[in-house]
C-alpha cells in the first residue's frame, strides 16, 4: 500500500521545503518532486506537513477512571490534535508501578492503533513517595520513563536513589516540581490575584525550591532529571543555571503556560484550575521567552481530562486540570504568529526533542526510512471548538466553545490516516 | 441609578448610589424595627432560604429576622442538616430547594466564589451571606451604616481595618466599598496575614501607634484560624495580643471621638480587650448587630424587587 502526500510544504527543526512525500506501508520511503504513482493521494497544496507530534505528558485516566477518558478516547483525542506518539503519567488507579500494568496500557492502544503509547512508570510504589518501583523491569515492558506526576517525591533520598536506579536501565526522571510543605491548601498562584479572590495561593517557590534540589540530585547522581510543566520565571533561570553547569536536565512547557495568566481567574472559572496554577502575566513572558531562547526542550500537553461533575462546583473543591491535546497546535502556532519561534522551532519543540528525549530514532523528522507518522496542518484554518469535535470524554477546556485558528486536518501514523477534520479536504 | 441586579454578590458591584440607597432604605427600616409591630408586607408569601454551608450565629440570625420582618417565609438549613453532607453537588441542593419554589437564596458557603457560582446558575435571588476569604458585602454595608450614623457623612473619614486581613471577607467587602465612597482605608495586621494586601490599594501601617492613630473608625478583625490551616500558626495568642491587639492603653493614640467595630465574635482579650469592647462610648458592636437586621432588610427589599420588575 502506497500512500502520496503532494503539494505540501514539509517543515522540518532544520529546514521547510515544498515537496512530495511517498509513503510504503508504515515508513516514508521517498521525498520527492516528482509525483509517484500511489494508492492513496492526498493533496496537502497550501498547507503544513509535519513530523507527528509526541506529547510526552498526558493522562489516559486508564486504568481506573476511564469515565474521565481511557486509552481509547485518550488515542483519539490526540490523533485529532496531530498527535501520533503520547506518554501517559502513571496517576491511574491501579497506579502503574508495575510490568503487568504498562504491558496492559500498551497492549490496549496497540489493538485500537491510533497512536503510540508510551508509558511513565510510577517512581515509587503506588505513588506513595517511599520505595522506588522495579524499573528495570518495567523500562523493559514498555516505560520510557518514571515519575510520580500530580505528586512529587518530597523525600530527597528517594529522588536520588531514582535517579541512579533510573540512569542504570537508560532511563529518566521526571518530577512534579513541588515543595508541599509550602502547598498551605493552595488552589491558584499566590499572590496579588489570590489576595483579591480571597483564594489560597500556592507561592511559585514551591516550584523553584523542588527544581533546586532536583538539579542538585541530578549533579550528584549524574541522573538525568526533567522537569514537568514549568511555569515560573524563576524556575527557568535556575533550569539554565543547571545546563550551563552541564547537569543532565531538560524541561517542558504546556501551552496553558505560555498562553494565560492568572487574571483568567477572575469569575473563578474552575476550566482554569490547574497545576502548577496559570501564574502572571511576566512568568507567561518569560515561558515565551525560554521557548525562544532554547531553555525550553519541549511543549507538551499535560491533557488532564476530568468530569463535568467534577469540575463545575465550587473553586476550591474542582480537581486541577485542563485538557490540552486538541488545543496543543492553535496555542502553539500563537507562539508562531505572534513571532515567538518558527515553524521549524515549533516541529522542533513538538516532535524531534520529544523524540530524542525518549530516543526514538525513527521519528521526529520527515525523511525518507522514517516513520510515517505525519500531521497535516492547516495554519489559517479557523473554527469552533465545540463539543462535536472533542473527543475527549470530559469538557474541562476552557477553550471549549472558542474560535480557533490552525488545526491538524489529517492525521497519519504509521502509513495509516486515522484522523481526518470533519468536512475540511486537504 | 438604582441597584438594578437580582443577586447582591459583591460590594465592587455598588456605586456610590447604590450603598446610599441601600443605607437610606435601612434607615426606615430601623425606624420601623424600633415599632410595637416590627413588621412589613413587602415579602408576603415569598420563601427566603438561609442556606448556610457553613457555621453561622449572628448573619443567620439577622437574615430570618430580617427576612421574618419583612413578612416572608423564611426557612433556614445549614451544613450539619443538608444533603451536601450525604455527598450531593452545591448546585443540585440549591436546584433541588428551588423547585419547591422559592425565591431568594441567602448563601454562605467556606468556598470563595460559592455566591456567584450559585447566582450564575439559578433565576432566583442570591444573597452573598460570606463566601470563603472572598466578600460579606451585607457585613461591610451594616458596617458603613453604622459609621454614617455616627458621622452622619462619610466625607474626609479615615477607616482603619486590623487584624487577618488575608483571610478576612469583612475587609474585602469593606475596601471596595469604601473605596467607592472616598473613605480613606489603612489595614494593619500579622506580617503573615497581610502578604500581598498591597493589591487594594490602601494605606499599609508598620504598627499599632500608626494603625490607630488619625482613624475615625477601626474595624477589628477576628484571627480566622479555622481558614489558616496548613499555615503554620501564629506563635501565642499572648503575642497577638501585644503586638496586634486594641486596649484601652492603644487607644491613647486614637483619636477622640473615634469608635470601635467588630463583625463578631469577639475572642476577647485576643484582638479586642474588654475594656474597649465594653466601653459603650467607643464600641459599637452591638450598634452593628442591631443595624444588620435593617440593611438586610433593605436588601431583601431591593434584589426582590428587581426580581420582579417592580
Amino acid at each position: 500500500m502506497k500512500t502520496l502526500i503532494k503539494n505540501g510544504t514539509i517543515i522540518n527543526a532544520n529546514e521547510s521545503k515544498k515537496a512530495n512525500i511517498l509513503i510504503q506501508d508504515d515508513k516514508i520511503i521517498s521525498i520527492t518532486t516528482d509525483e509517484p504513482s500511489a494508492d492513496i493521494v492526498i493533496d496537502a497544496n497550501g498547507k503544513l506537513v509535519m513530523p507527528g507530534l509526541i506529547d510526552i505528558h498526558v493522562h489516559f485516566r486508564d486504568p481506573g477512571f476511564e469515565y474521565k477518558d481511557d486509552i481509547i478516547t485518550g488515542s483519539q483525542t490526540a490523533v485529532a490534535g496531530g498527535v501520533t506518539a503520547c506518554c501517559p503519567m502513571a496517576n491511574t488507579n491501579p497506579v502503574n508501578d508495575n510490568a503487568t500494568i504498562t504491558r496492559d496500557m500498551i497492549e490496549k492502544a496497540k489493538k485500537r492503533g491510533l497512536i503510540d503509547l508510551m508509558p511513565i512508570g510510577a517512581i515509587t510504589k503506588g505513588m506513595k513517595g517511599g520505595g522506588i518501583t522495579e524499573m528495570g523491569e518495567m523500562s523493559e515492558a514498555g516505560c520510557v520513563a518514571f515519575s510520580d506526576d500530580g505528586l512529587p517525591v518530597s523525600s530527597s533520598d528517594v529522588m536520588r536513589a531514582a535517579l541512579e536506579y533510573s540512569a542504570f536501565h537508560g532511563s529518566f526522571i521526571i518530577n512534579h516540581s513541588q515543595d508541599c510543605s509550602l502547598c498551605r491548601n493552595g488552589h491558584m498562584n499566590e499572590g496579588l490575584m489570590s489576595m483579591k479572590l480571597g483564594i489560597k495561593g500556592m507561592p511559585r517557590e514551591q516550584e523553584e525550591i523542588m527544581i533546586s534540589r532536583d538539579m542538585l540530585l541530578a549533579k550528584l547522581t549524574g541522573g538525568h532529571i526533567h522537569i514537568a510543566h514549568v511555569s515560573s520565571a524563576w524556575s527557568l533561570k535556575l533550569i539554565e543555571t543547571a545546563k550551563k553547569e552541564g547537569i543532565n536536565i531538560t524541561c517542558e512547557v504546556c501551552p496553558h503556560h505560555f498562553t494565560f495568566d492568572e487574571s483568567e481567574l477572575e469569575n473563578y472559572d474552575t476550566n482554569y484550575k490547574m497545576s502548577p496554577p496559570l501564574r502572571t502575566k511576566a512568568d507567561v513572558e518569560a515561558m515565551r521567552d525560554g521557548l525562544k531562547n532554547g531553555v525550553i526542550d519541549i511543549i507538551c500537553t499535560d491533557h488532564a481530562p476530568h468530569h463535568n461533575d467534577e469540575k463545575q462546583r465550587e473553586f476550591d473543591k474542582a480537581p486541577f486540570g485542563i485538557l490540552g491535546l486538541q488545543t496543543l497546535i492553535p496555542l502553539t502556532l500563537n507562539l508562531v504568529r505572534d513571532g515567538v519561534i518558527s515553524l521549524n522551532k515549533m516541529v522542533e519543540l513538538t516532535s524531534l526533542n520529544p523524540a530524542k528525549l525518549l530516543k526514538l530514532n525513527d521519528r521526529g523528522v520527515i525523511a525518507e526510512g522514517y516513520l510515517a507518522d505525519i500531521t497535516i496542518v492547516d495554519p489559517d484554518f479557523e473554527y469552533l471548538y465545540d463539543e462535536k469535535l472533542n473527543k475527549s470524554k470530559s469538557q474541562n477546556s476552557p477553550l471549549l466553545g472558542k474560535k480557533l485558528k490552525g488545526a491538524a486536518i489529517k492525521t497519519i501514523k504509521s502509513g495509516r490516516l486515522v484522523y481526518d477534520f470533519p468536512n475540511v479536504v486537504a | 441609578m438604582a441597584y438594578s441586579k437580582k443577586d447582591l454578590i459583591s460590594t465592587k458591584d455598588l456605586t456610590t448610589e447604590d450603598i446610599y440607597q441601600i443605607l437610606n432604605l435601612a434607615k426606615d427600616y430601623k425606624n420601623l424595627n424600633l415599632q410595637n409591630e416590627k413588621k412589613s408586607p413587602l415579602l408576603k408569601g415569598v420563601t427566603v432560604v438561609n442556606s448556610f454551608f457553613e457555621n453561622s450565629t449572628r448573619t443567620r440570625t439577622s437574615f430570618e429576622i430580617a427576612a421574618k420582618r419583612l413578612s416572608s417565609d423564611a426557612i433556614n438549613f445549614t451544613a450539619s442538616n443538608s444533603s451536601t453532607n450525604k455527598g450531593e453537588t452545591l448546585i443540585d441542593t440549591i436546584k433541588n430547594i428551588e423547585s419547591m419554589q422559592t425565591d431568594i437564596f441567602i448563601m454562605r458557603h467556606s468556598s470563595s466564589g460559592a455566591a456567584q457560582f450559585v447566582a450564575s446558575r439559578t433565576p432566583s435571588c442570591v444573597i452573598n451571606a460570606g463566601d470563603g476569604c472572598n466578600e460579606h458585602p451585607t457585613q461591610a454595608l451594616l458596617d458603613l451604616f453604622t459609621i454614617h450614623e455616627k458621622f452622619g457623612s462619610f466625607n474626609n473619614l479615615t477607616v482603619s481595618i486590623i487584624g487577618d486581613i488575608a483571610h478576612s471577607r469583612v475587609a474585602r467587602s469593606n475596601i471596595y466599598a469604601m473605596q467607592t465612597l472616598g473613605i480613606k482605608v489603612k489595614l494593619f495586621g500579622p506580617p503573615q496575614m497581610m502578604q500581598y494586601t498591597k493589591v487594594f490599594g490602601c494605606e499599609i501601617c508598620k504598627d499599632m501607634d500608626e494603625a490607630v492613630s488619625g482613624s475615625d473608625a477601626i474595624i477589628m478583625l477576628r484571627i480566622q484560624l479555622e481558614r489558616s490551616d496548613d499555615e503554620t500558626p501564629f506563635p501565642s495568642i499572648r503575642e497577638y495580643c501585644r503586638y496586634f491587639g486594641l486596649s484601652k492603653t492603644r487607644m491613647q493614640k486614637a483619636k477622640e471621638n473615634v469608635i470601635i467595630l467588630h463583625p463578631g465574635p469577639i475572642n476577647r482579650g485576643v484582638e479586642l480587650n474588654s475594656d474597649v469592647a465594653d466601653d459603650p462610648r467607643i464600641s459599637t458592636i452591638l450598634s452593628q448587630v442591631e443595624n444588620g437586621v435593617a440593611v438586610r432588610m433593605a436588601i431583601l427589599d431591593i434584589v426582590y424587587k428587581n426580581l420582579k420588575g417592580l
